[in-house]
Order: C-alpha cells, then sequence, then structure tokens
C-alpha cells in the first residue's frame, strides 16, 4: 500500500492469501516437515497461554506474548541449519527458540526464573540464551543486539566458515533505532553472512505503523543499503520457510545479506504490564483474528490431506501434555540463591569494591 | 630588531620537527606571512610562514636536522617600525600581568623547577601567554579549609577545648592510645593544629613534655582582663596553663636540687669583633640575626665535653633502676627565651654536631617559632643543659633557676664596655661579659663547676676570627 | 636514559603500538576495528601499515558509527574472535554507551556465564593539547560505576605494554584509556617480549613519609615532578599512580594512607562524582582513624569542558606548581 501506512491488513499480502482456493504449495517440504510446522506453531501457541495462566494465577509477575507470529517463526525456524547456524533472536522469539531446539522446559524456567534457567534467573523471561542451540544471549533493549549479530556474521566470513549465517530477527518498531541502520549498512558493506527477518506486527506496543515510518514496506530500505530485500506473509508458513530459506542459502553461500520483512499481527497487547485498549480497538483486533494463522495452517493441512482431524487432536491433546509436564517440572526447581547475585560479574569470585 | 624564530609545535602531542627544507637563505628578505622554510613532524608536513617582514640573518638549524619544539631555528632582523610593535607571533605572550608565583602555568617539561614561595612572580623560561592576574588554579581554591585548625585569640583552655574538638581521627587514636590530654597539647601544624607528629612526639618524651609543651604559647590577652602580660594593679590575674606549669616546675627545681651558684667574667672581645664582621652577611644570607648566643654556645659544647658531668641529670632510686648520676650521651643545649606572659626553652639537639653557623640558624628558628606560638613538644624536649642568654635586658649577674632534669644552667649577662688592666699593666678597653652558673650540688661540686666555668671563658677568650670560619 | 638488555626506550604511542602489533602477529584470532585504522594508519600512526601486513579483514576501517564499532566487536567476541575496538577520541565514545554498559558488561552476567565478552576497546582521551571541548574529555568516571566492565589508565610506557597485554588477554570486556597528551611526551623502558601486569594493581612510583598522593594519567608524570621538587624543601611525598580504575587497588592505597596519615587525590577530570570521590569514601569508611587531615581532591573543575582558547585550558588543567602547592599545604596542615 503506497503512500501511508496501513492500520490494519487490508490490502496487505495476507488479505490476499486464501488457501482454500490455492491448493497447498508445499514449497519442497515434505509431509513431515509440514507437520513439525504445524506442531511449532501449536507448541509456541501453548507454551505463549501458558505464561498469561501463571501469571493471572499469581504465579509469576510477568509474562510477554507472541500471538500472531506463529506462522512467521515456525517457518524461519524450519529454514535454520540446527548446528550450523547462529540465531540472535528478540523477545518475542518463542516459536523461533522452540524451532531451532530448546525445549518447553527451558523456556518454562525462563518464565518462572529458576535458578537452573540458563541466565540463571536473572533475565525477562522470553529472554532465551542457549550456546548449545546457537541462540546469542540478548537483552531487553531493542537493536542492541543486532550488531551482535553482525559481528558473529563477520566471525564466520572471517573464519572461513561457508554453509553457516546468521539469522537476526526484530520487530517493526526496531527498525527506528539508530543500531538497526548502523548494522544493516556494516553487513551490506562487507557482504556478511546475515539475514535480517524482521517481524512487522504492525504495532510498536502502542505506535502503530504510519507513526513509526513514512515508508510502511520495511523490505524497500533494503535497495538503499544495497543489499537484497524481500516481503512475504508471515502469516503463511510455508511462505516464511521459503522466504528465510532463500534469504539463509544466500548467506551460506557467501552471497551476502537479505533484509526480510514478514507482515503478522500482535493479536496481544505487548505484555502483561501493557493495556492495548488504550491505544486501539477490540473490533480491530477481533477484525485480524479472522486470519489467525494457527486455525488457518490447522485448516489448511487437514483439507490437503497432510493430516487427518483425529491426528490434530492428538496433536493438541500431545502439545498440552508437554506444555503441563515442562511447567510441573519447572515450577517445582528452586529459585536461585541470594548469593548467586554475585556470581559471573567478571570471571572468576566476585569480590566488594572490585 | 632580531626576531628569533622557534620550531613551531604542528599537531596535538608532537613534541620535535625536523628541517625539511630552507625556502630563503640567509640575506634574502621576506614578508610578513610569507613561506620561509618547510617543517615536517611525524604527523604532518607544513610551510611556516614568516611572523615579520625582513631580512634573514641567521639560519640555526640545516636542513633534515631534527630539534626539539620550541628550539631557536632562525633570526630575522625586522625592517623598521614594525620592530617596536609587540611581537603577534604564536609564541609571544599578550601583554598581561603575571599570574601569581605559585601559580605559573607552563608546558610540562620533566624536571620542572617549582618556583619558590619568597621569589617575586618568577618569569617563565619559554613564554606561554599569562593569565590576567585571577588566580590560575584549576578547581578549588586552597587545598584544605581554614576552618581547621584552632584560630588564634582563645584563652588558653579554650584553646585547649577547640583543640580537641578538632582534634582529627588519626589524634584522637593515638591519643586514646598514649593516654595523652589533647588539650595540654600546644599543635605544629597549620593555625595551631594538633597534628598527630604532635601526639607522637609527646608520647615519647613523657608527660613532662607534654606538659612543657603547653608553655609553648600564649595567645594575646582579651582586652579588659587582667593579665600576666599585662597586669592592672588591685586585680587578681588568672593564672593560665602555662604560668600555672611554671610555677609548678619552679617549685619542683628548687625543692629537688640544691642550688649552687658561681660566676666568671669573660672578655669577650674577640667574639665581639668576629661577630661584627660577619653579621651583615649572615642577616642577608640567612635572613636570621647574628648575636653571641651561638658562639657561646659553641663553646659551651666544647667545655661540656671536657666536663660531662656538667651534662649530666641526677637519677633518685626507682622501682625500675637504681640511683645514680646519668651521664647524658647527646648534647641538647636548650635556650631559654622569654616571651611576654611567659618563658620557654626550646631544645638545639646535638648541638655538638653544629658548627657555630649552624647554630646560630637553630637558634634563630627556634626563636621564631617561639615568637610564632609554632613550637612542637618536640622542639621543646630533650634538654640536658641550658643557656640563658640575659644580656639584652642589661642584666649584669642573676641566679637562674635549673630546669628539673638537668645538672646546671648558664646565663650570658650583659656586654659591656670596661677598662682591664692588663698583666703588664697596661690599660685597654675591652668587651666583658659576665656569666653565671647555677649547678645541681647533688650532681656536681664547685671544683666541677668552676673548672667547668673557667674552660669556658678561657675557650672564649681565645675565640677569635683569625683563620675560623662561623 | 640507561636501557638495560632486553628492553628499549619507547613513548607512549610506540608501545601501544608494539603491543598492538604482537598481539596481531601472535593471535590470529585478534581484529582491530574502528575509523581509520586501516589505510591512514589511525590518526596517531599506531596502526599504520598494519592493514598491509594483516589485511583489510583483520584491520577493519569502520563506517562512522560509534555504537556498532562497539556492538559489533562485542558480536565478535561472542563469537570467539578477539576485537580490539578503538573509539577515535574518547569524546565520541557516548553513542557507544549503550553497548558498552548495557550489553557488554552485561554480557557475562545475564547470561549466567554462558556467553562471555573478551573485548578491548581503546580509545585516547585528556586534555592539554589544544583540543577544545569534544577531543580533551576524560571519560572514566562514566563508566567505572558499572560492575562487569574494567577499566584501566596506564601513564607510563612499560605499564602501557603490560596491562594492553592483559586486557586482550582478559575473558570481560576492557576499556583502555590513553592519555593523548603522553603519547609523544613520555618516554620509558620498555622490556622485550611478551608480558602482562595485571589489571587491579596500582604502582608506587615515588615512596614517601608525610602525604599520599593518588593519581593516574598524564597528572601522575606531573605529580611526580612536583614531589621530586618539593624534596629539596624536606617535604617527603608519596606518590601512587592508579594504573587500574576498575578494579582498583585498594589494598596499596590503604597502606599508603596508614602510613602517611594524608590523602591527596589528583586527578584531570571534573571534581563531583569524578574517581576521587570513590577513593574518598573508601578510604574514609576503611581508614579513618589513620587520617590526620581530610582527604583532599585536586580535580577538574566543574564544568562541561576545557574551551579552546589557551587561558581556558590552562585554567582547566593542573600543573606540577598547582599541585606542589596542594602537596605543601596538605603536608604542612
Amino acid at each position: 500500500m503506497e503512500g501511508r501506512a496501513p492500520r490494519t491488513n487490508e490490502g496487505t499480502d495476507m488479505a490476499k492469501t486464501d488457501t482454500k482456493a490455492k491448493g497447498l504449495d508445499r514449497r519442497g517440504l515434505s509431509d513431515d516437515q509440514l507437520r513439525q510446522l504445524l506442531r511449532n506453531m501449536f507448541l509456541q501457541r501453548q507454551l505463549d497461554n501458558r505464561g498469561f495462566q501463571l501469571n493471572r494465577q499469581g504465579k509469576v509477575p510477568f509474562a510477554l506474548g507472541s500471538e500472531g507470529h506463529e506462522a512467521l517463526q515456525a517457518g524461519a525456524a524450519m529454514a535454520f541449519a540446527r548446528g550450523k547456524d547462529i540465531l540472535a533472536p528478540y523477545y518475542r522469539d518463542l516459536g523461533l527458540a522452540l524451532g531451532i531446539g530448546l525445549s518447553p522446559y527451558e523456556i518454562m524456567l525462563s518464565i518462572f526464573a529458576r535458578a537452573a534457567d540458563h541466565n540463571g534467573g536473572r533475565q525477562f523471561p522470553n529472554h532465551y540464551s542457549s550456546k548449545r542451540a546457537g541462540l546469542l544471549s540478548f537483552s531487553s533493549i531493542l537493536a542492541a543486539h543486532i550488531p551482535h549479530a553482525v559481528g558473529a556474521a563477520y566471525a564466520l566470513q572471517y573464519r572461513g566458515q561457508g554453509g553457516r549465517a546468521v539469522l537476526v530477527t526484530c520487530g517493526d518498531g526496531t527498525t527506528s533505532e539508530g543500531e538497526w541502520h548502523e548494522s544493516m549498512n556494516f553487513s551490506a558493506v562487507h557482504k556478511l553472512p546475515l539475514v535480517m527477518l524482521v517481524e512487522n506486527n504492525f504495532w510498536a506496543i502502542s505506535t502503530p505503523l504510519d507513526r513509526q515510518m513514512a515508508q510502511p514496506e520495511i523490505w524497500k530500505r533494503a535497495a538503499g543499503y544495497g543489499m537484497p530485500g524481500k516481503r512475504f506473509n508471515g502469516f503463511d508458513p510455508i511462505e516464511s520457510y521459503a522466504a528465510v530459506h532463500e534469504a539463509m542459502e544466500r548467506a551460506r553461500s557467501g552471497g551476502g545479506p537479505t533484509l526480510l520483512e514478514g507482515t503478522c499481527y500482535r493479536f496481544l497487547a505487548h505484555s502483561t504490564d501493557d493495556n492495548d485498549m488504550t491505544y486501539r480497538t477490540r473490533e480491530e483486533v477481533t477484525e485480524h483474528r479472522k486470519d489467525d494463522p494457527v486455525p488457518r495452517f490447522e485448516a489448511l493441512l487437514v483439507d490437503a490431506g497432510v493430516v487427518t482431524e483425529a491426528d490434530v487432536a492428538t496433536l493438541k491433546k500431545e502439545v498440552l501434555r508437554e506444555t503441563n509436564e515442562a511447567t510441573d517440572k519447572a515450577e517445582a526447581m528452586p529459585f536461585p540463591e541470594p548469593s548467586d547475585l554475585y556470581t559471573n560479574v567478571y570471571e572468576g569470585a566476585w569480590q566488594p569494591w572490585q | 630588531m632580531a626576531t628569533t624564530i622557534t620550531m613551531p609545535q604542528l599537531g596535538e602531542t608532537v613534541t620535535e620537527g625536523t628541517v625539511a627544507q630552507w625556502l630563503k637563505k640567509v640575506g634574502d628578505s621576506v614578508e610578513k606571512y610569507e613561506a620561509f622554510l618547510e617543517v615536517s613532524t611525524d604527523k604532518v608536513n607544513a610551510e611556516v610562514p614568516s611572523p615579520v617582514t625582513g631580512v634573514i640573518k641567521e639560519v640555526l638549524v640545516k636542513e633534515g636536522d631534527t630539534v626539539p619544539i620550541g628550539t631557536a631555528i632562525a633570526v630575522i632582523e625586522e625592517a623598521g617600525a614594525a620592530a617596536a610593535r609587540a611581537p603577534e607571533s604564536a609564541s609571544a605572550p599578550p601583554a598581561t600581568h603575571a599570574a601569581m608565583a605559585n601559580s605559573v602555568q607552563e608546558d610540562p617539561i620533566p624536571g620542572f623547577n617549582i618556583p619558590q614561595l619568597e621569589t617575586a612572580a618568577a618569569k617563565p623560561a619559554s613564554a606561554p601567554p599569562q593569565t590576567n592576574g585571577r588566580s590560575a588554579r584549576g578547581g578549588s581554591e586552597g587545598v584544605i579549609p581554614s576552618s581547621y585548625g584552632a584560630p588564634g585569640g582563645l584563652e588558653p583552655d579554650a584553646a585547649g577545648e577547640d583543640a580537641l574538638r578538632k582534634a582529627s581521627p588519626a589524634v584522637r587514636k593515638l591519643a586514646r592510645e598514649h593516654h595523652i590530654d589533647i588539650r595540654t597539647l600546644r599543635g605544629s601544624g597549620a593555625n595551631g593544629r594538633v597534628t598527630a607528629d604532635d601526639v607522637l612526639s609527646a608520647a615519647r618524651m613523657g608527660p613532662s613534655a607534654a606538659v612543657g609543651h603547653a608553655i609553648a604559647t600564649v595567645p594575646a590577652p582579651a582586652s579588659g582582663t587582667s593579665t600576666y602580660a599585662e597586669p592592672i594593679p588591685g586585680t587578681l590575674v588568672p593564672l593560665t596553663q602555662a604560668r600555672r606549669i611554671i610555677a609548678e616546675r619552679m617549685v619542683e627545681s628548687v625543692q629537688t636540687a640544691p642550688h649552687a651558684w658561681t660566676m666568671a667574667s669573660i672578655d669577650v672581645t674577640g667574639v665581639w669583633k668576629w661577630r661584627a664582621r660577619e653579621k651583615d652577611r649572615f642577616e642577608r644570607e640567612t635572613g636570621y640575626k647574628l648575636t653571641l648566643l651561638p658562639f657561646f654556645i659553641r663553646a659551651v659544647v666544647e667545655s661540656l665535653a671536657a666536663y660531662p658531668l656538667m651534662n649530666a641529670k641526677f637519677t633518685p632510686s626507682t622501682s625500675s633502676g637504681q640511683a645514680g648520676i646519668y651521664v647524658n650521651k647527646d648534647v641538647n643545649i636548650g635556650i631559654a627565651i622569654g616571651l611576654p606572659a611567659t618563658l620557654v626553652v626550646p631544645v638545639i639537639k646535638n648541638a655538638d654536631k653544629l658548627s657555630i653557623k649552624g647554630l646560630a640558624l637553630a637558634a634563630g628558628t627556634m626563636i621564631d617559632k617561639a615568637r610564632r606560638g609554632k613550637l612542637s613538644a618536640d622542639d621543646l624536649a630533650g634538654g640536658t643543659f641550658t643557656v640563658n642568654n640575659n644580656g639584652t635586658n642589661g642584666s649584669w649577674a642573676s641566679a637562674p633557676i635549673i630546669n628539673a632534669g638537668q645538672a646546671g644552667i648558664i646565663t650570658m649577662e650583659t656586654v659591656e664596655k670596661r677598662l682591664l688592666v692588663r698583666d703588664d699593666d697596661s690599660f685597654a678597653p675591652r668587651y666583658v661579659m659576665n656569666s653565671c652558673l647555677s649547678l645541681d650540688h647533688r650532681v656536681v661540686d664547685g671544683y666541677v663547676a668552676s673548672g667547668f666555668l673557667a674552660d669556658l671563658k678561657k675557650r672564649l677568650e681565645r675565640m677569635t676570627a683569625e683563620g675560623a670560619t662561623l | 636514559m640507561a636501557v638495560t638488555a632486553g628492553s628499549k626506550v619507547l613513548s607512549n604511542v610506540e608501545a601501544v603500538r608494539e603491543t598492538l602489533y604482537e598481539a596481531m602477529k601472535n593471535d590470529e584470532r585478534t581484529i582491530i576495528l574502528g575509523e581509520d585504522v586501516g589505510a591512514r594508519g589511525n590518526v596517531f600512526l599506531i596502526t599504520k601499515d598494519f592493514v598491509n601486513e594483516f589485511g583489510p579483514q583483520r584491520v577493519i576501517d569502520t563506517p562512522i558509527a560509534e555504537a556498532s564499532i562497539v556492538g559489533i566487536a562485542i558480536g565478535m567476541a561472542m563469537e570467539g574472535l578477539r576485537p580490539i575496538a578503538e573509539i577515535q577520541f574518547a569524546d565520541f565514545i557516548y553513542p557507544a554507551f549503550n553497548q558498552i554498559v548495557g550489553e557488554a558488561a552485561k554480557t557475562r552476567y545475564r547470561s549466567n556465564g554462558e556467553y562471555t565478552c573478551p573485548l578491548v576497546i581503546r580509545t585516547p582521551y585528556g586534555g592539554g593539547v589544544r583540543g577544545a571541548l569534544s577531543h580533551s574529555v576524560s571519560i572514566e568516571a562514566l563508566f567505572y560505576h558499572v560492575p562487569g566492565l574494567k577499566i584501566v589508565a596506564p601513564a607510563f610506557p612499560a605499564d602501557i605494554k603490560g596491562l594492553l597485554n592483559a586486557a586482550i588477554d582478559d575473558p570481560d570486556p576492557v576499556l583502555f584509556l590513553e592519555h593523548k597528551k603522553t603519547y609523544r611526551l613520555v618516554k620509558g623502558e620498555v622490556p622485550d617480549g611478551h608480558y602482562t601486569i595485571p589489571i587491579g594493581k596500582a604502582n608506587v612510583v615515588k615512596e614517601g613519609a608525610q602525604l599520599t598522593v593518588v593519581s593516574y594519567g598524564l597528572y601522575v608524570h606531573w605529580a611526580l615532578d612536583a614531589a621530586s621538587a618539593l624534596e629539596s624543601e624536606g617535604i617527603s611525598v608519596e606518590v601512587i599512580d592508579l594504573r587500574s580504575i576498575r578494579p582498583m587497588d585498594r589494598a596499596t592505597i590503604l597502606n599508603s594512607v596508614e602510613k602517611t596519615r594524608k590523602l591527596l587525590i589528583i586527578h584531570e577530570d571534573n571534581k563531583f562524582g569524578g574517581i576521587g570521590a570513590e577513593i574518598s569514601a573508601m578510604v574514609a569508611e576503611e581508614a579513618l582513624f589513620a587520617l590526620d587531615a581530610p582527604i583532599r581532591r585536586l580535580c577538574g573543575p566543574d564544568v562541561p569542558a576545557m574551551g579552546y582558547a589557551e587561558p581556558l585550558e590552562h585554567e582547566f588543567m593542573s600543573s606540577p606548581a598547582k599541585m606542589a602547592d596542594a602537596m605543601r599545604e596538605m603536608v604542612r596542615f
């Protein structure tokens, strides 16, 4: 849509999607992989929801949701080469974290802030870190992680490690930060093996897209940096996979960075500390819910005969069971000790007045 | 007028430059702002413009040579009237007032010489621009605020309370540890502050020193009250700490030591003339006056070496040791100084190791400190023999009271011109001075005492300028 | 000056250069990145010709983007390289504050040790070179507050080499401050070969009995000049070169104050909230009863920066004479 950023998804690629009419374009994915996509989306939705349930139960002080991003992240995760690629996500990437190999238990440890959490209960929930999975530690500061991703990509290039790339993600809001710009510029100058995936859900907390940028199509900035750019429908997991896969392959083979924009929508408020009814209408949200990617993809796969309805029911039960198990196991784990406050400031033991 | 050109600083951190190429040679004329040489540093190459119009008179550095910034590299003879104006090159300062002597700012050079406090506003070696006379201190004015230290003008007891109140943590801790009452101390620090060293000295010397220290100064009395310094007939002068202590010590001395007394008359003509010859130069060089006192002390220490019992102390038996006469190893001469309301006896330590000049400087320092109330406990402690220069007030003879703990005290009475009969019955006007010795008869008898005094007389009468140095 | 075998005389800037060169030669993981470090060889020629020898992949001329100079270096460090990022002048470091304080200093802590950030950030700081408002500031007070970050500011060439090597080896982020006025002004003997000086150890550069002076950077040299001159007045001053701002060598400072009973902290940076404030608090807390005088600080005036005009810079900067005055006053207190 030229000239004005949209408030809703009218006229965007999302609206044009009509899966029933088009039929299934699997873009090289097998049935198993398609089922895996669905599973990831269910698991993300379930775990996401569990965080809010626990918050309403008074068991955790904070939860941050990612509803609306399931398709985008499941597809992107499928394009990620485990054991080789590096992921530099932001805090709404629950689906990506699960998709690259983090377990529901690790997710719940983070929500409960237990000592066994990767971050020792120090970070907010959703701030994942896993050297094993190739997930770079990040903070809550938007765009601060993107130069890190650039530096990591530089290291890959410097060591001549072909077949490896960095997938860095952020929301539409982050693209206004100076460090986003500096990172795009540098990675283009050096043709780094990096994919910048912008998950455009049209809201930066309370700021709609048209208040954030005059050019509503973020992918178009790529030309300004001298790198390829592409936009895709983030409510379609297969399209998401295809776009990310293409860009990652380009990066892995020395073709340099790509700017990808996946459009989706943020169904929930920013977090439990946000009341989204102060800045948008319930009608708008309800309208977008009609395009909820999770039931949509479920219906698509059932229609295409990749899964039966019974399969889906079983899968949902399975996901719920996993979630419950992970919740119970994590909740039973101990908090960090007070003395744990003092560890890992520097290498070695902490000393007062150090 | 000749203008010297120096190697310019062509870069923030550059310290030297190389003459790359002379664009003019000796005898060439040059216009102001015209480039006349090329300089290279490791950061930049540059043409250097002339600061004046004139003729190149001298070239001091060859092409290719590297010299530090500020080195003279050429001399230009300025043309005509331009010479009379103030130089405009960057290296000459604008005409401003000199900064305070303490705060002259220069580019730091290793081995920087701090200008002495006493000299007038020093001219810096190179000529940086100077401030317009306001303080050139960066940051705070004076490092220590003047609120610290006991102010002058307080009654002695009030001063003691003030010293206690303002005592630093170190002073409090040390005073506690050594069981010393801070109020009995007088400080040698700024504004009379009691310092940690003052407490430690008092602790070393024992309680009597602390007490003696308290006598060291008495501030000027507040107007309207009767004081020892300004007694009003018909009033009761309250006893100051100092007066109380002096009284106690005098009684103690007289009651414990049986005082005997002897006197000699000494022809000090030679010394007098020697002093006369040296005094102007001495005063010029050191700022102190040269009196007969150091000459006298010099003779005293020599005589004490010959008569060590005069440098002794009667030691009654105590729980820790037997009675005896302790013969001091060190020769620490106390000099009695009378001030308006009190008496102090600072000590020149190891006086036997000092020359006459050294004694004069030591005495001068002590007298100055005494007048300013700056004597420390250490200054007053450790005396083994005392000299009292009584003569300045015209006294012909006196019977001094021994400082408790010593074996004798000797005076210098007034110097007067007398007509003496020589051995060959001729008359001669000579400078004559009496000297009176009080002795502790427990320690020495007349034999030792008069022997000492006779020895002293002989030494003094032998002292002349011929072949001697101060 | 006399040179012992196995060492040579270097200026401060030469010591930086030599140390960086050896690090580049000996460890392929070492990367230098910053503005004008490649073809120009750094504005003080510290990395002159490095790019010819080590290649542009290891000596990176970055765009003008301080935040990402540090941010990208953090990413390199997290991914196993040993980056040495340069901020061309300390005055330009503010855009990188987020990355230094919010990210580098917290990487180990927030990931509970899973990720670390072995990063060196080098930058020239300090005035006295007519650098005016944006080429003269001191920045250590802004950063020394932050746990997780280390800061060193050596003043002598031998210390520069030892501490820079230690910083490069250090598994945590180190801010390495180089006083630009000392670059060519200070020369000294530097031992050959690789050695490190532990970060967190100060150096007593002159022993004395009546006053402890603590300083760092250019001012150490001026304090030494002042203290040496005061010897002829019978005044004995002990001078401690801090070398390491965080962690700071508290033991050396306390031992010295126990001995001399008086403390004067001298630094070029503004007084309010500067390094001297922390030292004063620490000494007051831990050695109050050793003190025979209030702790004093002789520091830069609390104005935003030193001006370009010479009288303004002079007024801001101290001098050996001003320092001697302060020392004398304290000893006589």
